[in-house]
């Protein structure tokens, strides 16, 4: 699907978040010169194409005592790359899995996968538990635990500055 | 568990029953109609007025970042995973310096030789390069550019456990 200007602006609209009013679809529209009807349909276009693939309430997790977040990276054959991914994306504690590329020799990790919990034991048992399920528990692998949090804000897509924005360059 | 040292963070939000079933429900499921807080309301049976007041105290307590919508990886834009072995040292200098982009939507310390993990967001990859490229250059160090490859799953949010 191709986004059209109107859909870019939407999206760069929604970045931060929808109005908590009864009619936040219409105050959205406003901003936009759309209607309520349009921005609806825009919205519901862009989600049924898997452009927008979640709506919703997006939760902080460190705020409701999920503090021990950890990114599992494993370095697995290619060939078992595809299989490896689809038994972790089974796994409901999975919150993301995707492959990304190896960067040897600093980087030699092709597979990650994350595990949020309340503390950073009974995450790395959830993690060693998922492991031995799908089978990956010799997979040569690291875990890498966050310490702090120095930004979390949603994405931005729309905005159509040319050049590079730093606020304290 | 009740005698850790006080310098831990703060007892998490406790929300209200009515809060957990609002995050409960709808992280992924954002009712896309004209009124959408009536909609939820409904659902959990509380008023439109109840719901909005709700989602306004969980965001000002933080646990909400937004009622939004996340959009597909490399859908609307392009975008990386980049990582950095910072020295100790330095890591709080490079970190406020690679969250100055309003490209960097995620800037992590991870417990690893690569130490600072962020996501470079923008409308396409050229763009991406080059705030790379600038971070590079100002701090002197490498930047692992570890673009998505294939999801086999999205964060759609997940359930969360209750004590």
């Amino acid at each position: 699907m191709e986004l059209t200007p109107a859909d870019r602006a939407l999206l760069a609209a929604l970045e931060a978040g929808l109005p908590l009013v009864p009619r936040p679809f219409a105050a959205l529209g406003e901003q936009l010169g759309l209607a309520e009807h349009e921005v609806l349909s825009r919205l519901a276009a862009l989600r049924a194409a898997g452009v927008v693939n979640r709506a919703g309430l997006v939760v902080r997790h460190r705020e409701l005592g999920y503090r021990a977040n950890a990114m599992v990276v494993l370095d697995l054959p290619d060939a078992e790359l595809e299989a490896a991914g689809r038994r972790l994306a089974r796994e409901p504690a999975v919150s993301l899995c995707y492959a990304r590329p190896r960067r040897p020799p600093l980087w030699p990790y092709n597979l990650f996968f994350m595990v949020h919990g309340p503390e950073r034991l009974a995450t790395l048992r959830v993690v060693h538990a998922i492991l031995m399920r799908t089978g990956l528990e010799t997979v040569p692998r690291a875990v890498l635990f966050s310490r702090r949090r120095f930004v979390q804000r949603a994405a931005r897509y729309g905005t159509p500055a040319p050049e590079l924005r730093q606020a304290a360059a | 568990m009740q005698e850790t040292a006080p310098t831990l963070a703060p007892a998490p939000f406790e929300p209200t029953p009515l809060e957990r079933a609002l995050l409960d429900r709808f992280q992924r499921e954002l009712p896309l109609v004209p009124r959408p807080y009536a909609a939820m309301a409904e659902a959990v049976g509380a008023s439109e007025a109840e719901v909005i007041e709700a989602l306004a105290r969980l965001q000002a307590a933080g646990v909400l970042a937004r009622v939004g919508v996340t959009v597909a990886p490399n859908r609307a834009g392009a975008s990386t995973l980049a990582a950095m072995a910072v020295p100790k040292g330095r890591l709080d200098e490079v970190a406020a310096f690679v969250s100055s982009f309003a490209e960097v939507n995620h800037n992590y310390e991870r417990e690893h030789r690569f130490n600072l993990w962020f996501v470079v967001t923008a409308p396409n990859r050229a763009r991406v390069e080059r705030v790379l490229a600038s971070i590079e250059a100002r701090t002197g160090l490498a930047v692992l550019d570890l673009p998505l490859e294939r999801p086999f799953k999205l964060d759609l949010g997940f359930p969360l456990r209750w004590s």
